[in-house]
């Protein structure tokens, strides 16, 4: 017996929503990052859900997409917080206000 | 048997997750990171998307944890966060209670079976599991023809993603530091 597709929705729900909540209560920008990935999961399980509940091959295409542009996201957004690193050690979202004006 | 393998890999995906939370080591979250990701990979499996599943271990738990971890170790940025300090205040219950509303916008039409709402309308682009050909087959004949200029568009973000990360890690000449007043050389 297989397993209905609202239970992986509802879990991807929930995994979308401890990433969302993850990435608005830390400061460490590699810990935020990392609860963008979760996110980004969620919605690739959702999709993969929706493949199968509606028996479209569609949903799997886009998966592949989303994984290719969270890889070229994880590399350019790495860069931008080693260069952040660079000029000032130890920082975390808090300390890195300067357009706040 | 399939009810084992959601449960066991929804309980690894949620404690994942709640690690990458709540953990105070950067390094801690992201091995918690590659256990949700696993249990994704095991989902995909269960739901028929193999193809899927072997790309998210090669390329998440592969190459995109290996890619923090590797961040963590040159920046040294592993020292434990106080997660007791709230910077600004009702910060936290305010992120929680965003957290459960969006929580019960999501699962109000799931519950009620109107996933429909979420959905939209099932598209034309072709079955994903009808008759013995294998997932990969379709999900490559999909790609191939449906959707070859999308695939085409990806391998220049990829570029654009290459010659940007070049472009950040370069060290700055000397000449290109004007006006520069916190910036010690390494």
């Amino acid at each position: 017996m297989t397993v209905p597709g609202a239970w992986y929705l509802t879990l991807a729900a929930f995994l979308f929503v401890i990433g969302a909540v993850g990435l608005l209560v830390r400061r460490n920008v590699l810990v935020m990052f990392m609860c963008v990935e979760l996110m980004l999961n969620a919605v690739n399980l959702t999709f993969v859900t929706f493949a199968r509940m509606l028996d479209d091959i569609g949903g799997q295409v886009v998966v592949f997409f989303v994984l290719v542009v969270a890889a070229a996201e994880v590399v350019v957004g790495l860069g931008i917080i080693v260069a952040i690193f660079r000029r000032r050690a130890g920082a975390t979202a808090d300390d890195i206000s300067l357009l706040k004006g | 048997m399939d009810w084992a393998v959601f449960i066991v890999a929804a309980a690894v995906i949620l404690t994942g997750a709640l690690g990458v939370v709540t953990s105070r080591n950067p390094v801690h979250a992201a091995l918690s990171l590659v256990l949700t990701l696993f249990g994704v990979a095991v989902l995909f499996v269960a739901q028929q998307a193999h193809f899927l599943a072997v790309v998210q271990v090669i390329v998440y738990a592969g190459a995109i944890v290996v890619l923090f971890l590797f961040v963590i170790m040159l920046l040294g940025v592993d020292q434990a966060e106080d997660l007791e300090v709230d910077p600004l205040v009702g910060q936290r219950p305010a992120a929680i209670g965003v957290g459960i509303a969006g929580l019960a916008a999501i699962l109000l039409p799931i519950l009620f079976g109107k996933w429909q709402w979420l959905s939209g309308q099932p598209s034309v682009v072709g079955p994903a599991h009808s008759g013995t050909e294998p997932n990969v087959n379709r999900l490559a004949t999909a790609i191939f023809t449906r959707y070859l200029l999308p695939f085409e568009a990806t391998s220049v973000l990829l570029v654009i993603a290459v010659v940007g990360a070049v472009v950040l890690a370069r060290r700055p000449l000397s000449s290109e530091r004007l006006g520069e007043t916190v910036r010690e050389e390494p």
